[in-house]
């Protein structure tokens, strides 16, 4: 009965709000009250905390205004006679848990060094490898998956599972899945993600494994993520506890599973978990909350009251997912391995490695083409020319040449890169199989436990066959593929292969926005960013850096009513600018009346909106009369006074800031680059890893324009962390945009 | 007395309290309620079936088989009408005058003329304001309040244009009532051109006035009602509310007889207007008086309510609740009530002779309401705290003077107070109130419907018998009950507003849903004038699903699987509050018997017509279980229109559909 759970959540939260005063009083002594209290890099200061109450904890005197506000909160037991309405009171008492969970983890942060590693990925050896809560720039990287779909949401895993092997299931099924798996607390000491790091299973936000920490406070950070999932892709005001919390319920398929004893404690944490719509699934035997409301369907479900003993780890993770209302569509691919894209980011390290292609160690490539004749296409047909997996020694070297041959009545060339460049996700999200790079700079590796799996050279054929035809197969009708491992005819099929390379490049490269009359729109990240929508045109890809005009027009193809639209230009507003009538007018539309208006050339003049999921951001440095461009992957200070994370947050969500976008790294190069506001001649800054990316298409471009050494001029951090130095170094060596017109 | 003894206590209610006590008083030669009834019987069959006309003094005429028509010509069904519409004008007339009085002591609270009333709930307040599209930012409650409580007084002298609170019904509600020119322009407006068309030979079409009868009710439920309603929330704070000195919970109270105490100073508030018996309540914790109690013998002193009194102090403060219409007489005959302090509405005039019998002083406190026999002591706003302990220093003298007292132990335990305010907290919280979980219930099917169940005790059927199986049986058809006045206090007396016996008696689906709440399925949302508080939970209801598809109950409170009941009404405020019940869209059901049935085509119009213009209509049934099947019947017909009649499958959502969604709120 839920009452059980009501009496117990509130139980929890006194306990936990108990400890933060505690943790809080030690802290004000020790550290003091102005003591900076920071989540590593983040414009969300204690995110649970910001969106809820728009509070901006920076100090740990400022958590003592939380603390009262729990202390608000926190409601009284319900009677064991004659009781009066417990649901909200525990939502609250849910809630105000929250709050003091991140006072705790808050004041962990204060530890020098703080108890949490900050990396992506968990250190490969060793017990500590808790993360913590994810920066910014993860959380940015990883809220692109849940915005394009890639990830529908996260299981939270509080406890252990009864023995690793169960626990290193339930792991790969939620990975299957395509969901994070966010690890925290412990049941008899210990947590699940112990138990995978006892089974050698890689951990980190690449893996989708991520183990917060071992404290059950630290649950707060799934949470902290959402909140923010819905502050900088959702538009959502800090403060607007209601659209952030209807927002998750909607759109962030998360839930809780607890495995072992649910003490009060753990009781307060899902407690808080139901405010955001996210329901709890148990291993043990504990009271129900079937009624439908706070959440989409049932809030907390005890498994053995659903299945038989014997099965319940079985079917936890599908119960949970079906609970949560979850539709995950995964199409089978014929391998001995798990296969989805949680293992796209498992790494294999030399030392796990059985054999190794390309990577300018052997001679590699990978092609795909289109062929007009039907009969030369067998699908199906995966042939394998040269020595596979079991005529090799571990460690050795091979060469590799993939053709994928497709035929297709709606098949067209201008395809084939597209199709081509998804070579590297299919394989990679074989686990066992890691693929870096593309065309003829590929580089790829079977693990010893993928070869041991039975994991074979010949099944990349097989895993390329299945997904092009799910993918694509609406274009493609038959799909064959070589693979060959016989150098001599690796590096026969690479001629043909690099001349089609070049074709193509020279195909795209005369492509401009003024010789087609059709763009495209995307508005895949709809569903976590309603209001924004992005325009695509052959000069200015896709700001997240994943899609291209060619893409989303093939994709349209693909799927008529897709996310991917034509978009007709209509008249042109203003040339210079890049607006168009008919761009403007399915804008409008839409974005549901957000939008009026966008110049596809222009920072300062109706900018494009973005989602959130830029690579990059300019912003004008006013004093220079140009602009920085800072990467998603750079937490530094910038001469704007801003980290990304900060900037991040002016412009995500579909607003439309003048003097600040976000783009792709591709648009840097454009001809196109903010033309309208004096293109490339304004950046004045990059860091040096951006610099060095974007180095030989951009000084290409300067070239173009009469600029031999233009990359040279562009200050970095190296040179400049401030404004006033990037000033300085643009007049030693005489940056052009000091002599350009005004920028405003 | 003689007849009496022919019905016994057991045939006259279902309480066990009110038969016992009705069996002393019985013993004692007092008269009761049932005496008199018996004394009139048989009663005159015209003005049962309303067709006895005393409008001009050529009558009075009545309708038969012999004279078809009045002297002037009028048909049974216009005499019927007229009958109807003048019941539907002292209805909205007396919760109207009910609430122009709150809005008179809001405005002095507000200006500090009426010291020890206060603005509490200052949400509300500023929510309230915004109705009447004033400036809310930055303002001063006080000031602000008085704005508010001016624009309310408004309303009941406007002459054009529309009722401000009108717009809080759903749109499409509105617009059948503009199309069918309901739409009430001033509250006593309304009331007036009832009392008009209703004189000798003016409207002689009973559609035409039943077209003003409907504008007057509306008048009354989205109107008077609601703003007496709103305003007594702001001044005395919203039930289960935040507000100074209280906890965001709602009360738990006991009610019956068995609350009067046998060593303390009882003092019993009866009637409607809580503006004093708030003063009483704070009187009675006063230090000096509890000294002053105990100097007299007694404990300390005790208050409890009857009728819509006790439930206005009772939803806000947890009062205990001596009783319901009905055992009014009661509560003195058990020789332990000090005082009884009343105010307008429901007062029986019987009273004065049974507190003759015992040292009991019955006070009137309105200038509208005096009782000859009765101490008056003037209720004066500018000093009613003052007032109020001159009332309980008197009560207190009065509790030497105690004789036998013989008081039942019955006592059933409740909570209550759910506003449409808490119901919106208890369903989610700080952060995610709403009625989400009302109207996902009710789509999943474990919530069949809701039935609001309201009115007063009628001596011609038998005290609570009508009420209390009514409810059961809705109840164990899965049919969450809301509760007001004399009806709620029935409930609470028979432990149907206590959650964990309750519970036992609610269908599986319903206790599910009680349960995860923590709810007794049967709610007690306040006294009669909070039947708006009905009407704004079903446009709120209305208005969710509007927002959500997937929690969609339709456009327009007639489209909601919902019936309304009043089992034993008795009063002209129970047809006022049918009518515009009706008229919102939903099919009401009373019990005892309609005194229209003499006009059959009235009868046919109110009865069947009504449900294609209004989308809700009346009925008529005296049995509590035939009451329950026809209001199960139209729950079910609803739900089957909503295409919710069987439980839906679960929809799993993939990426395209949360693509798709659009903000709610």
């Amino acid at each position: 009965m839920s009452k059980i759970i009501a009496s117990s959540a509130i139980r929890g939260a006194h306990q936990v709000a108990q400890r933060a005063e505690e943790e809080l009083n030690k802290a004000l002594e020790e550290y003091g009250p102005e003591a900076t209290v920071e989540l590593p890099n983040t414009a969300y200061f204690l995110p649970v905390i910001y969106a809820m109450t728009g509070r901006e904890v920076e100090t740990v005197g400022d958590m003592q205004d939380v603390m009262d506000q729990i202390h608000q909160l926190l409601p009284k037991e319900p009677a064991d006679r004659l009781w009066t309405p417990y649901l909200g009171h525990t939502l609250d008492a849910g809630m105000a848990t929250l709050f003091a969970d991140e006072i705790i983890e808050g004041i962990k942060y204060l530890q020098d060094p703080p108890p949490y590693h900050t990396e992506e990925e968990c250190p490969a050896e060793g017990d500590d490898f808790w993360l913590g809560a994810a920066d910014d720039i993860v959380f940015r990287k990883r809220g692109l998956e849940f915005v394009d779909g890639t990830a529908p949401g996260f299981a939270a895993i509080v406890g252990a599972a009864p023995d690793n092997q169960t626990a290193v299931d339930i792991a790969r099924e939620l990975q299957e899945k395509n969901l994070y798996i966010f690890m925290f607390g412990s049941k008899d000491g210990k947590n699940m993600a112990e138990q995978l790091r006892e089974e050698g299973v890689q951990m980190g936000w690449d893996t989708r494994l991520v183990p917060f920490g071992k404290d059950i406070t630290s649950g707060v950070f799934a949470l902290g993520f959402a909140a923010r999932v819905a502050m900088a892709f959702g538009g959502v005001e800090p403060g607007n506890f209601r659209r952030n919390l209807l927002y998750n319920k909607n759109r962030t398929f998360a839930f809780v599973i607890a495995l072992g004893e649910v003490d009060d404690i753990k009781y307060a944490q899902a407690a808080g978990a139901i405010n955001f719509g996210f329901p709890a699934i148990a291993d043990t035997d504990i009271p129900e909350i079937l009624p439908t409301g706070v959440c989409t369907y049932e809030h907390v479900v005890s498994m053995p009251k659903q299945t038989e003993q014997e099965k319940i780890y079985d079917e936890i993770v599908s119960k949970a997912v079906e609970v949560r209302g979850l539709k995950v569509e995964v199409e089978e691919v014929p391998v001995p391995v798990s296969y989805g894209p949680a293992f796209e980011g498992e790494i294999i390290r030399r030392d796990d490695m059985f054999v190794e292609f390309g990577g300018q160690r052997t001679p590699s490539f990978e092609y795909l083409r289109m062929i007009k004749d039907s009969d030369k296409v067998t699908d199906g047909k995966i042939e394998m020319v040269g020595p596979d997996v079991d005529d090799v020694e571990p460690g050795e070297r091979l060469p590799l040449g993939i053709v994928v041959d497709v035929y297709g009545r709606d098949m067209q060339e201008d395809f084939e890169p597209v199709l081509e460049r998804m070579i590297h996700t299919y394989i990679n999200q074989a686990s066992g199989a890691w693929h870096n790079g593309q065309r003829d700079i590929n580089w790829m590796r079977i693990s010893k436990s993928g070869k041991e799996n039975g994991l074979k050279i010949k099944h990349f054929g097989d895993i390329l066959h299945a997904r092009l035809h799910q993918d694509y197969g609406v274009v493609a009708d038959k799909i064959q593929v070589k693979i060959y491992t016989d150098e001599d005819k690796v590096l026969e099929m690479q001629q043909e292969a690099r001349a089609a390379y070049d074709q193509r490049d020279a195909r795209i490269m005369d492509m401009t926005d003024e010789s087609v009359d059709t763009y495209y729109s995307c508005i895949l990240c709809q569903s976590f960013a309603p209001n924004h929508v992005c325009i695509i045109t052959p000069e200015r890809s896709g700001l997240c850096g994943g899609y291209s005009w060619l893409d989303a027009k093939a994709n349209y193809q693909i799927l008529p009513s897709g996310p991917n639209q034509p978009v007709d230009k209509g008249d042109t507003i203003d040339e210079n600018l890049g607006q168009w009538r008919g761009v403007n007018e399915y804008l409008k539309e839409a974005s549901r009346g957000n939008l009026e208006k966008f110049s596809a050339y222009s920072m300062l003049i109706d900018p494009m909106t973005s989602c959130g999921c830029f690579e990059c951001i300019s912003v004008m440095l006013p004093t220079t009369n140009g602009i920085m461009i800072v990467p998603r992957e750079y937490s530094e200070m910038t001469p704007s006074g801003m980290r990304f994370s900060t900037l991040a947050g002016q412009i995500g969500g579909g607003v439309q800031t003048p003097g600040f976008v976000g783009h792709s790294k591709m648009y840097i190069s454009s001809p196109k680059f903010i033309r309208a506001d004096g293109g490339f001649r304004r950046i004045v800054w990059m860091p040096k890893t951006l610099k060095d990316e974007v180095h030989d298409r951009l000084s290409e471009r300067a070239a173009e324009e009469g600029l031999d050494n233009f990359m040279e001029m562009i200050a970095d951090e190296e040179v400049a962390v401030t404004e006033e130095e990037v000033l300085e170094y643009l007049q030693e060596v005489g940056h052009p945009a000091l002599e350009m017109d005004p920028m405003m | 007395m003689a007849k009496s003894e022919e019905k016994n206590s057991q045939d006259r209610s279902l309480d066990p309290a009110t038969q016992s006590s009705m069996a002393d008083a019985q013993d004692a030669g007092i008269e009761l309620v049932w005496d008199r009834l018996d004394a009139q019987s048989p009663q005159c069959r015209f003005g049962a079936e309303g067709i006895c006309c005393r409008a001009c003094a050529m009558g009075p005429c009545s309708i038969s088989a012999r004279s078809e028509r009045g002297v002037c010509g009028a048909t049974a069904d216009t005499i019927v009408a007229r009958n109807f519409l003048r019941m539907i004008a002292s209805g909205a007339a007396s919760h109207s005058d009910h609430g122009r009085e709150v809005a008179h002591t809001f405005i002095r609270a507000a200006r500090g003329e009426a010291p020890g009333y206060e603005i509490k709930d200052e949400q509300k307040l500023r929510q309230v304001a915004r109705l009447f599209d004033l400036e809310v930012e930055g303002r001063d409650k006080n000031e602000l309040a008085e704005e508010v409580g001016k624009a309310a007084l408004r309303e009941f002298g406007k002459q054009e244009g529309e009722l401000t609170l009108i717009k809080r019904a759903p749109e499409r509600r509105q617009r059948l009532w503009r199309e069918l020119g309901v739409v009430p322009r001033g509250v006593d407006r309304e009331v007036v051109e009832v009392m008009h068309r209703t004189h000798m030979g003016v409207d002689q079409d009973y559609q035409n006035m039943m077209l003003q009868g409907t504008r007057a009710a509306l008048a009354d439920g989205w109107g008077g009602s609601m703003l007496a309603t709103e305003l007594q929330d702001i001044m005395f704070g919203t039930p289960g509310q935040p507000w100074p000195e209280a906890e965001r919970d709602i009360p738990q109270m006991e009610a019956n007889l068995g609350v009067l105490s046998d060593n303390e100073v009882n003092i019993v508030v009866h009637g409607h207007e809580p503006l004093l018996s708030e003063m009483v309540v704070v009187a009675a914790r006063d230090p000096e008086l509890l000294e002053m109690a105990r100097q007299a013998g007694a404990e300390g002193i005790n208050i409890a309510g009857i009728c819509c009194t006790a439930n206005e102090i009772l939803i806000r403060h947890g009062v205990p609740v001596a009783g319901n219409f009905l055992q009014q007489e009661l509560a003195i005959s058990t020789g332990a009530v000090e005082m009884m302090v009343v105010d307008v509405q429901c007062i029986m005039q019987g009273l004065s002779r049974v507190a003759e019998d015992f040292h009991t002083q019955l006070v009137t406190t309105s200038e509208k309401a005096r009782i000859p026999g009765a101490q008056h002591s003037q209720f004066d706003e500018e000093d009613a705290l003052n007032s109020a302990k001159a009332l309980v220093k008197q009560a207190i003298d009065n509790f030497p003077k105690r004789r036998g007292v013989n008081i039942p132990a019955d006592r059933g335990e409740a909570v209550a107070g759910f506003s449409h305010e808490y119901i919106n907290y208890m369903l989610g919280g700080s952060f995610r109130g709403s009625y989400w979980p009302l109207n996902s219930n009710i789509i999943d099917g474990r919530i069949r419907g809701v039935a609001g169940v309201v009115g007063c005790n009628n001596p011609k059927v038998s005290h609570d018998a009508v009420h209390i199986p009514l409810v059961e049986e809705l109840i164990a058809n899965d049919v969450l009950v809301v509760q007001t006045g004399c009806s709620a206090i029935a409930s609470a007396k028979a432990g149907l507003m206590r959650p964990e016996t309750a519970l036992e008696k609610a269908g599986d689906g319903l206790r599910e849903v009680c349960e995860a709440v923590g709810i007794p399925p049967v709610l007690h949302a306040g006294s009669c004038v909070d039947n708006s508080r009905i009407l704004i939970a079903l446009s709120e209801m209305v208005r969710v699903g509007q927002d959500n598809s997937r929690l969609s109950l339709g456009d327009d409170i007639s489209d909601l699987p919902v019936a309304g009941a009043a089992p034993e009404w008795m009063s002209e405020k129970a047809i006022a509050i049918g009518q515009y019940f009706v008229a919102s869209g939903v099919f009401t059901v009373f019990g005892v018997g309609m005194p229209i049935l003499g006009g059959e085509e009235f009868t046919k119009l109110l009865f069947e017509d009504y449900a294609d213009q209004l989308g809700g209509s009346w009925a008529c049934e005296p049995d509590p279980s035939d009451m329950a099947a026809v209001m199960i019947d139209h729950i079910d017909a609803k739900r089957k229109s909503l295409g919710i009649e069987e439980a839906r499958e679960r929809t799993l959502f993939d990426m395209e559909m949360r693509r798709e969604l659009q903000e709610e709120g």
